[in-house]
């Protein structure tokens, strides 16, 4: 097919951009207005200068990026032994395993919160705790694992058997064989399933409302509970840096893609 | 490698923390707050029946818009360079990252009273309140699940063997014929995924419509929300007919996709 695009396509795609980044350009632009409402009142920077010294939204980003990091390296670590162990069953058993693991995925956030919750009261009950930062890390865990899973497989799945067979023919153990030839092996598919449990922690609101107690904030809860305050323009700076660190990653991780792609072409 | 043992760990985790909850909401539906054998929490579940279907029929026609604009939307890009699609993916996914809240805070800056664009629309004559009513959540809702949908879409047509549109052009296909006869019936699986992970979503959500919506646009997730700390009970029988729900919804999308693929 002629990869030629008219104008026509071109505006609609213009359009829906404009469609996804206006609420975003608009909410960046009232970060700089020297007054509460939408009415611009000329330009500052004060907003951020209140942002970072509000104590309750810098421990609730801090809480964010901690569970994020956690959840995710241990969902990798959990999700990765998982797929190579799930990869050795066969036929329905099998099945019957992966469905399993991707019941968080498919059932709706709010039914997994309020399930997860359910169960964190009664064993708080039984073992005298409180829901707090531990349930919140497990719960992103559920959900996170999956996921690692899903990217993990078609790696295992398309890796050549042999290859381990020929490692511990080398003289390598189980163990050796695992770390020096297989993660690379899977590495691919490790890396897209710690950045999709990343990236998932990082944005989720509705399952840490249910698991979070009384106490835990992280930046969603934080925003959540701003937006019923009286409304601050700090949310819009806190949106502005967010939208640039996001950025920065997407165009990182863009980069990496393109660089690995050269690496490939030049290798075959 | 050979080993099933790795797997063990999280077939335990599964266990705990995914089915094990699951039952502990099965069980809470069936009881009441002594933990009694009783019906009493579906009858009062019943009382939701309009937010239930209001909420579905939300959901559907965000879902019918986000398909509508996304399906010709995954079509150019496969059409473009290379480098021209990476980047304009990339920026589809900017905003879906950004926190799910802050988007839909957006646009209650953007539609309320005094914003840029009620502004705008003013200075041509026109008078309105666009916050507050069902159009306002629809869009809200397109809003957050729209990459959703083109991302599986794409991926999809973008793995469609270059050698059968080369194939039907050869054999003297226009270019519509090209997407009706070969481009549009292999990307079926696309759509099926798109239409879930959208649909899904937006009829289990909440704060949408708490945000975007008026008195009566209240959802079946800002139910489940508001009655589960009072009435654990009522809050799991509604969570339980709407994991049904959904469940049933995704054997049926199954069940489509796989005859579109033997057909």
């Amino acid at each position: 097919m002629k990869k030629k695009t008219g104008i026509l396509s071109k505006i609609y795609i213009a359009i829906l951009l404009i469609f996804l980044y206006a609420p975003i350009a608009v909410l960046i632009f009232f970060s700089f207005n020297n007054g509460k409402t939408t009415v611009w009142k000329g330009f500052t920077f004060k907003w951020y200068v209140q942002l970072f010294r509000d104590n309750n939204i810098m421990n609730a980003l801090w809480n964010t990026i901690i569970i994020a990091v956690l959840a995710s390296i241990f969902a990798t670590i959990l999700g990765t032994a998982a797929a190579i162990g799930i990869s050795n069953f066969k036929g329905k058993k099998r099945m019957l395993i992966q469905n399993a693991s991707n019941i968080p995925i498919i059932s709706p956030d709010i039914v997994m919160g309020v399930s997860l919750m359910l169960l964190f009261t009664t064993l708080g009950v039984i073992f005298n705790f409180e829901m707090g930062f531990f349930t919140v890390l497990i719960s992103h865990i559920c959900f996170c694992v999956p996921f690692v899973v899903l990217n993990v497989m078609p790696r295992i799945k398309r890796m050549d058997q042999s290859i381990y067979d020929a490692a511990l023919d080398l003289g390598c153990n189980q163990w050796q064989a695992f770390y020096k030839v297989i993660i690379h092996e899977l590495m691919p598919g490790i890396f897209s399933g710690l950045l999709m449990s990343f990236t998932y922690s990082l944005d989720d609101f509705i399952i840490t409302y249910f698991t979070r107690g009384a106490k835990f904030q992280n930046l969603s809860i934080e925003i959540y509970s701003m937006t019923h305050r009286r409304i601050s323009p700090k949310i819009n700076a806190l949106s502005a840096l967010l939208f640039l660190a996001v950025l920065i990653v997407m165009i990182i991780i863009n980069l990496r893609d393109r660089h690995e792609e050269k690496m490939q072409k030049k290798r075959t | 490698m050979k080993s099933r043992k790795p797997s063990i760990p999280y077939i335990i985790w599964m266990v705990v923390f995914t089915m094990i909850p699951i039952i502990m909401i099965g069980f809470t539906a069936f009881t009441d707050k002594n933990g009694n054998f009783s019906l009493q929490a579906f009858t009062n579940a019943f009382y939701y029946t309009n937010i239930f279907v209001k909420s579905l029929w939300i959901a559907l026609i965000s879902t019918a818009i986000c398909l509508v604009l996304a399906y010709p939307l995954a079509y150019l890009l496969t059409r473009m360079k290379e480098s021209t699609q990476n980047t304009l993916i990339m920026l589809l996914m900017v905003p879906m990252w950004m926190n799910f809240l802050l988007r839909i805070y957006a646009w209650v800056t953007l539609l309320q009273d005094n914003s840029p664009i009620d502004m705008m629309l003013s200075l041509l004559g026109i008078h309105s309140t666009y916050i507050g009513n069902t159009g306002a959540v629809i869009l809200g809702m397109v809003y957050e699940y729209l990459p959703f949908m083109v991302l599986p879409i794409y991926t999809v047509m973008s793995k469609i063997d270059n050698g059968l549109i080369e194939a039907a052009q050869d054999l003297g296909s226009s270019n519509f014929t090209v997407f009706r006869k070969v481009v549009a019936p292999l990307s079926v699986p696309g759509i099926i995924s798109g239409v879930t992970m959208v649909f899904v979503p937006s009829a289990s959500t909440f704060l949408v419509a708490q945000y975007l919506g008026g008195p009566d646009d209240i959802m079946i997730g800002d139910v489940i929300e508001k009655i589960f700390w009072t009435d654990q009970n009522t809050g799991s029988a509604i969570s339980l007919i709407l994991m049904i729900f959904i469940f049933v919804f995704l054997i049926i999308m199954n069940l489509f996709g796989d005859e579109e693929a033997i057909a």
